[in-house]
């Protein structure tokens, strides 16, 4: 009889250890498909123009998701509308829901200033601010209320390392950050942006005042700050969709026309209106 | 305007060379069976002179084909018309090398040998040159109901070379002194079988082109 129990224990031991384990393995498949945004039945308009159409989009966590369409498709709106930017114009009205990590972002238990501090922006031009390139960094952190210089100096260097452009201004982190190229300055405005510690970044075509080789490297960045990071780039650029992303959302007129693996997209897009854009076909 | 008129226009010319590399794949095939037939020595030699005129114009279109794949970026269909194009050009390729072979046997078996060629051959080429034909409408049209049919056709070809082989065994075995003769035979027969094999690939290139994935129509 006992040993009979011992065994039974045994049993039951070895079969809650079992069910551990795949608890953990579902996690982890879990952690791997989380999304960072929903979007349901997101509609939005200036004044009495629609802009967005029942727009129905999951962004998954940690990774390059583009966003392509014509100019006036509605993807630099659907990009502002994440961290809320887009209320900046005042006859901005929404329907639907937004949520991020799973929390309403309209809702009034949270901040914007809370949402855009982890929802980080870079834009189109490089913007830095005239001030040094030390400070430019530096200025998001010192808002938040780090003062200690031994603090702000690791968050620079961190961030300057994490924008890889450390190695080109580490010397001369004094100087004003107009003295650098665009490339380098649209880096610094991505360090500027990892500064706050975000957990996504959208990237508002952020290559398109570039010339090639700063392009490549800004690229290349995105690629190593998606391990750490979300991101979401609209571009116009669609061989730059096809190089850096995961997924990719084609736009147009308002509505999310396709939202498919950037493999699938632009190898065997499922609706014709994606083929006819992607392959240059429009018009 | 429509947008990327030139490129369209490239890609139809593409076509309309590989359509020209086809005609004469086909035509090597029409004068090989003929000249086997007529014991045509000369005309056979001559299918082998004019095989690097084929090389010469796959080389022309695979340089095509990468051209545009650098300059114009293709993607989704207009991606895989290009990967086919150099896919099918390569089968053509390899069409006019069976032709080639046929005419090799065609001079191994000379001017005077004692067999006749067995009915088969003819039977197997005719059907070859209708996949041929068919195989250019699938293309032309981006059509994989023409590819289908291939495939049917090659099952009718691959039914004729196993009844000739069968055939052409027995007569060996009656007739051991002709051996080297019905040898050459069953090689054309095997080179005609080949040559549908690779007009089923350009099928199946077809229909990857129209859906996006492989697919097996020897299957």
């Amino acid at each position: 009889m006992n040993t009979l129990m011992k065994q039974k224990k045994v049993d039951n031991k070895t079969s809650v250890k079992t069910d551990k384990k795949e608890i953990k393995h579902t996690k982890s498949e879990a952690a791997m498909d989380k999304n960072v945004f929903e979007v349901n039945n997101l509609n939005l308009w200036y004044g009495n123009d629609q802009a967005l159409y029942e727009i129905n989009m999951n962004v998954p966590q940690n990774k390059v998701t583009a966003i392509i369409g014509p100019s006036g498709c509605g993807k630099s709106t659907y990009l502002k509308t994440l961290n809320r930017m887009v209320e900046m114009v005042p006859i901005v009205k929404t329907s639907g829901s937004i949520k991020y990590n799973g929390e309403d972002i309209f809702s009034d238990k949270h901040s914007v200033e809370g949402l855009r501090t982890k929802v980080g922006m870079v834009f189109q031009k490089p913007n830095p601010f005239p001030k040094s390139i030390y400070d430019n960094i530096a200025y998001g952190p010192r808002i938040h209320g780090v003062k200690k210089k031994a603090v702000l100096d690791q968050i620079v260097e961190k961030s300057l390392r994490d924008a890889a452009i450390w190695d080109e201004v580490k010397d001369r982190l004094n100087e004003n950050a107009f003295g650098l190229s665009g490339g380098q300055q649209q880096r610094i405005c991505i360090a500027r942006a990892l500064a706050i510690e975000p957990d996504v970044i959208l990237m508002d075509e952020p290559t398109s005042a570039l010339d090639p080789i700063s392009t490549l490297k800004v690229e290349e960045l995105v690629q190593e700050l998606k391990k750490k990071y979300s991101i979401i780039i609209v571009t116009h650029n669609m061989q730059q969709a096809a190089r850096i992303s995961d997924k990719t959302a084609f736009f147009l007129n308002g509505e999310l026309i396709e939202f498919a693996e950037t493999d699938k997209l632009f190898s065997n897009p499922s609706d014709k209106r994606t083929e006819d854009y992607i392959s240059g076909r429009f018009g | 305007m429509a947008t990327r008129e030139h490129f369209s226009e490239e890609l139809e010319n593409l076509k309309a060379d590989i359509r020209e590399l086809a005609e004469d794949v086909k035509q090597a095939l029409v004068i090989a069976i003929d000249a086997l037939h007529n014991r045509d020595v000369e005309k056979a030699k001559q299918i082998i002179e004019d095989d690097h005129l084929i090389d010469e114009k796959e080389e022309v279109i695979n340089e095509k084909v990468m051209i545009l794949i650098a300059k114009q970026q293709p993607v989704a269909t207009d991606l895989r018309r290009l990967i086919i194009a150099i896919k099918i050009t390569n089968d053509l390729e390899r069409m006019a090398d069976h032709a080639k072979n046929i005419s090799k046997a065609t001079i191994h078996l000379g001017e005077d040998h004692p067999i006749s060629i067995h009915p088969g051959i003819r039977e197997m080429a005719e059907v070859a040159f209708d996949m041929v034909d068919t195989a250019q409408n699938a293309f032309m049209l981006e059509d994989i109901s023409f590819a289908h049919k291939l495939s049917e056709m090659d099952d009718i070809i691959d039914e004729k070379y196993g009844k000739m082989i069968r055939e052409l065994l027995e007569l060996t075995a009656n007739n051991p002194d002709q051996i080297q003769y019905l040898m050459q035979m069953a090689y054309s027969a095997r080179y005609i079988e080949r040559f549908a094999d690779h007009i089923t690939n350009i099928g199946e290139e077809i229909f990857f082109l129209v859906k996006g994935r492989t697919y097996d129509l020897n299957e």
